[in-house]
């Protein structure tokens, strides 16, 4: 409710003033970050700059970015998805394994992992909201079911990649466009979905799903249903696993190892991005931004050549001080105007205890 | 504070009650199925390895309910656990004169990382879940740095205590027990320990009852590191040398924290207890003890932990009234909650 | 506030920056310490026997040995068939798959022989803790006639594989060794170091010095990873190759962008990886980029090897042979029938070379890419389709 409050008010002032407060909340000075680790990352790999090499960049940070997405919805609504790793194993090995090589089986099951997705998303929903258990409880819970029926079922071995035309959505992309070279179209769907997003977020259904996490009590009394938006939110995130895994299936190819740990990097993503766990507060292109910082950061490790153990220490390094100093500042401010202005205990606080 | 104590207490035991319920039912079907497989669930030998695969999830519980009682959460004990390990056996190198300071080296070190994730969480106020990712990390790349396997020697005390037992019961079993006994007392005699439930509660308040809320928040993340450390020379001792990647193997982080919920703690903080904790090991052991006697597929062993995981906690869920004690200011609880009730 | 992120990153990048040249300079040796789990003694063992004349009939390499110091089966022939308790380290990786289905197979035929009556398996899931209960539990509550216990870590099981060993039962330990002696045999392929020469010679003998070297490693603290990563650096350093390594965690998406980074970096000579199936997304990372695919080493996985037909690019593949599964079950069950067995199983372990890669893709038509194409079990029953249909028992 602060946030909303202090967003209207914010609307009064000149662009810039407005700007430059915007950066000073976490979930702005996420792009100061982006804008000094993507300076970096053209320093030390300036053939970036070629023609189509950046959209490339754009289109391989593309899973996490759509992961980070569905994520946010869930955050947002004050819950947590840890499932997201093991819907996207399930679901490439789903393509995987059903497509194989018949190119008329791409559409099909494709649908096919639509549903299997919805259905996850609805099952995670309904148990945190009807069932009341804790959203870290019930999707750790579906993880488990989700990868050992995918391992069960499958002898832990993908039979093999599915046929090329169904891995060309996540590996191939128009050539020679004007000013871009190529465009993937990963990138495509991402930019869409970012798109799909905000309207979401701009839509009653988006306000509503950022009060039930600001204030349940409050959103309930309005008349909202609120297991069916948190509900919607879980859906929401499955279906973004699931569209990051046809990506991942075409980038990289069957594995059942991949997406393990992608709902660490979208949690760790959202965060980032300003968005606060408990919910009510954040831009959800500030979490997309923190994703792709997060994969700006990782390429420039391989560029600066960090050794390769080191490298998990100085991503911990940086989501700490990246967290850490904003915050730091943020409540220093914050106790200052609370004792002018607001005399009540503020909520932000109150999360973070 | 003292009004709302006797309904809290009666909550929590009720609870706590649920937990252990399910443990019964969980402990009579594996006896019914060991029996079909004609194997004695009661045997001796089942219980000394059941309470010895308990032990180091044990230690690593105790620390995760302190931290979860106050709203925050220790995804860092993995490595915790492991670079206990390695320093505990490489400062021994199998020299029963370095006992005391391999034990001391360790502790001392795990103690500073759960103080670093209790500043972090405490003063810097970054959400527990991301500060012990992030220290998780950098620990992780000091460890797999300067480990590549398994280094150093326990000293032979260690070692001879690692499978020694009394009767069928493993002494590292009565240690973690006896540690038990001295948090639950920190928790319900001390001052700090009683903080850390006024405060996982609601902050706002303990706040405003005159509670510096960060001291409960850094001792509990240091004991957490502490409990992780002691976790780390249990293994030790059972495996004689430390290794770099134990901690990750034993996948602590989220199967401790299952274990606090199982036990019908509430993540959001301020409710649960260590005997719900207990139980909840309790049940994660004979489930696993049962899926081992029957040889079930390794996947499907997942299958069946999720289901336990959700199943169980939907049930405490169920009964239990239901407040979620979440951010709001403490005028709103009581609306918050009525408003939930007639909602359902 | 803004100006304490940008400050803090800078000075992590600038940090890490020098050193990381020299280290990439010069692959991580210089700057960091040797590696720990580089042991000349052991390298030059492998060395020696992975070019060993093996004693045996090479059609069936699942029965051939080291000529060595045998085992006399004294007090463990039986008359009546025996139960076998089996801890596991894991069934994680489609190695492990490939083996645990073959030696299933091959306990079909030993049971239908009357050998053996039972094989009672725990699983421990990876972790070192979980295997000391498992064989803790197969000593109290079991009655085992035999232990065959697979290591997850030699050196931390070794005193519960010394506890197994004092009851007086054959113990056969199998792939990674156990760090202790006391067992009746340890059967094995040559072993990591040998998998990591063979590769990384192959590599040494095709990239001129100085050629640049991406090594990409499954995890670090695994000690078959481990080995192998040793071996192979010891072989590009001696030949002055310029390496880098990565850890990837096995994700076929982080190996993809990692070579793309690189191949932005400057030309790659070769590419070596720790683990077969990691090697397709890297080479597919260099047909994206539009790049000739360099020397690429994999291992005898499928899916790297029909990557190799495909795309025609220069390959070699490693084996660490998984019939090594079946070998301990017959270990076991040579010795319930009173027969000698070599105190120290060494198995052969043949790459598979440019020259028979279609013959040995021929052979095996139908198997799934997680399959291992040396898996020796085609003289078993259900074979090819439990292999095809991968039913984990």
């Amino acid at each position: 409710m602060t946030a909303a409050t202090s967003r209207y008010e914010a609307g009064r002032l000149p662009v810039a003033r407005r700007t430059v407060r915007a950066l000073a909340t976490p979930g702005g000075a996420i792009y100061i970050l982006l804008g000094v680790l993507l300076v970096l990352l053209f320093l030390y790999n300036p053939s970036l700059g070629e023609s189509g090499q950046f959209m490339r960049f754009i289109g391989r940070t593309a899973p996490i970015a759509i992961v980070a997405l569905g994520q946010y919805f869930v955050i947002v609504s004050g819950e947590l998805d840890l499932s997201m790793g093991a819907v996207i194993s399930a679901q490439v090995v789903l393509a995987g394994n059903l497509i194989g090589q018949h190119a008329d089986r791409v559409l099909p099951v494709m649908v096919l992992m639509l549903v299997v997705g919805i259905v996850i998303g609805l099952l995670n929903g309904v148990l945190t909201t009807l069932f009341r258990v804790p959203s870290f409880i019930a999707t750790l819970g579906t993880t488990l079911i989700v990868s050992g029926v995918t391992f069960y079922s499958t002898g832990g071995a993908p039979s093999g990649n599915p046929v090329d035309s169904f891995r060309a959505i996540g590996r191939a992309g128009i050539e020679n466009v004007p000013l871009l070279g190529f465009v993937p179209y990963s990138v495509i769907i991402l930019v869409v979905l970012v798109g799909v997003a905000i309207w979401l977020m701009r839509r009653p259904f988006g306000r509503l799903l950022l009060s039930v996490g600001d204030n349940q009590a409050a959103t309930a009394l309005t008349g909202a249903s609120v297991w069916w938006l948190r509900t919607r939110g879980f859906i929401l995130s499955s279906i973004a696993s699931t569209i990051a895994a046809v990506i991942l299936v075409g980038y990289a190819g069957v594995s059942p190892v991949v997406g393990q740990g992608y709902e660490f990097i979208a949690i760790t993503a959202v965060v980032l991005g300003g968005v606060v766990l408990g919910g009510g507060r954040g831009w959800v292109l500030s979490a997309i931004a923190a994703a792709f910082a997060l994969e700006v950061l990782f390429s420039l490790l391989d560029f600066v050549g960090v050794q390769s153990t080191w490298r998990p220490a100085v991503q911990g390094v940086i989501i700490v001080v990246a967290l850490g100093a904003p915050l730091l500042r943020w409540h220093r401010g914050r106790r200052h105007s609370e004792t002018t202005v607001a005399p009540s205990p503020s909520p932000g606080e109150s999360v973070e205890d | 504070m003292s009004s709302i104590g006797p309904s809290l207490r009666a909550r929590l035991s009720s609870t706590t009650a649920m937990v252990y319920g399910v443990l019964v039912v969980v402990i009579i079907v594996s006896v019914i199925i060991g029996a079909t497989l004609g194997r004695n669930f009661f045997s001796q030998g089942n219980l000394t390895v059941l309470l010895t695969s308990t032990t180091v999830l044990g230690f690593v519980t105790i620390g995760q309910t302190l931290v979860i009682l106050l709203g925050s959460l220790d995804l860092s004990v993995p490595f915790t656990v492991s670079i206990s390990s390695v320093l505990a056996a490489g400062v021994m190198a199998g020299q029963p004169g370095n006992l005391l300071p391999g034990i001391i080296t360790a502790l001392a070190a795990t103690t500073v990382i759960g103080l670093v994730n209790g500043l972090l969480v405490g003063l810097v106020k970054i959400n527990g879940f991301i500060a012990t990712l992030g220290v998780g990390l950098i620990v992780s790349g000091y460890l797999f740095t300067n480990y590549q396997g398994s280094t150093g020697k326990a000293s032979p005390q260690l070692a001879s205590l690692g499978d020694l037992t009394v009767g069928f019961v493993p002494v590292m079993t009565i240690v973690m027990a006896l540690f038990f006994l001295a948090v639950v007392f920190f928790l319900t005699r001390t001052r700090t320990g009683m903080h850390t439930y006024a405060v996982g509660g609601d902050p706002a308040v303990a706040r405003m009852s005159g509670v510096h809320n960060a001291v409960p928040i850094i001792v509990a993340h240091s004991l957490s590191g502490l409990f992780a450390g002691l976790a780390g020379l249990v293994i030790v001792a059972r495996l004689g040398v430390g290794s770099p990647g134990v901690g990750t193997q034993g996948g602590y982080d989220l199967l401790s924290i299952a274990a606090v919920v199982l036990g019908g703690a509430v993540l959001a903080g301020g409710r649960g207890s260590l005997w719900g904790s207990l139980g909840g090991i309790l049940i994660f052991a004979c489930i696993d003890s049962v899926m081992g006697i029957m040889q079930l597929n390794p996947y499907l062993k997942d299958v069946v932990r999720g289901l336990v995981i959700i199943v169980a906690v939907a049930i405490y869920a169920r009964r239990s009234v239901p407040v979620r004690i979440s951010r709001f200011p403490a005028s709103t609880v009581g609306s918050a909650a009525s408003v939930k009730e007639r909602d359902l | 506030m803004m100006f304490g992120v940008i400050g803090a990153l800078a000075l992590i990048l600038t940090g890490c920056a020098p050193g990381s040249n020299t280290s990439s300079n010069n692959s991580s040796a210089p700057t960091a310490k040797p590696n720990a789990s580089f042991s000349q003694a052991q390298f030059d063992l492998e060395n020696s026997q992975r070019t060993a004349t093996f004693v045996g009939d090479p059609s069936t390499p699942y029965l051939q040995y080291l000529a060595g110091a045998m085992v006399k089966p004294a007090g463990f022939a039986r008359t009546t068939p025996g139960k076998v308790c089996f801890s596991n380290a894991a069934l994680s990786n489609t190695w492990r798959q490939t083996g645990w289905i073959t030696m299933n197979q091959q306990l079909a035929v030993l049971k239908s022989q009357g050998v053996i009556s039972q094989l009672e398996a725990r699983n421990a899931q990876d972790s070192d803790n979980t295997q000391v209960a498992d064989i803790d539990y197969f000593i109290k509550e079991n009655n085992c006639d035999a232990y065959i216990i697979a290591p997850n870590s030699p050196q931390a099981t070794a005193p519960a594989v010394q506890r197994a060993c004092a009851t007086g039962k054959p113990v056969i330990i199998f792939d990674r060794g156990a760090g202790t002696d006391c067992q009746t045999s340890f059967v094995h392929s040559v072993g990591g170091m040998a998998w990591g020469i063979d590769s990384a010679s192959f590599i040494a003998d095709n990239v001129k010095k100085g050629g640049k070297v991406i090594a990409l490693r499954t995890a670090p603290g695994v000690d078959v990873f481990e080995q192998r990563w040793a071996a192979a650096q010891h072989i590009f350093d001696q030949a002055g190759l310029t390496v880098t390594d990565y850890l990837t965690g096995a994700d076929p998406a982080k190996i993809k962008s990692t070579i793309t980074d690189e191949i932005a970096k400057g030309d790659i000579a070769a590419v070596w990886v720790d683990l077969g199936d990691q090697a397709v997304p890297a080479i597919e990372a260099f047909e994206d980029a539009g790049k000739k695919i360099p020397i690429v080493t994999g291992e005898d996985n499928l899916a790297y090897l029909r990557a190799w037909k495909d795309k025609g690019f220069t390959g070699f593949a490693p084996v660490y042979s998984a019939y090594q599964w079946r070998t301990a079950l017959l270990a076991v069950a040579d010795l319930f029938q009173g027969k000698e067995i070599p105190k120290n199983w060494v198995l052969p372990q043949v790459p598979v070379k440019a020259a028979e890669l279609t013959a040995v893709l021929t052979k095996n038509a139908g198997m799934p890419d997680g399959q291992y194409a040396r898996f020796g079990g085609e003289d078993l029953p259900g074979f090819p389709k439990v292999w095809q249909d991968r039913v984990i028992p």
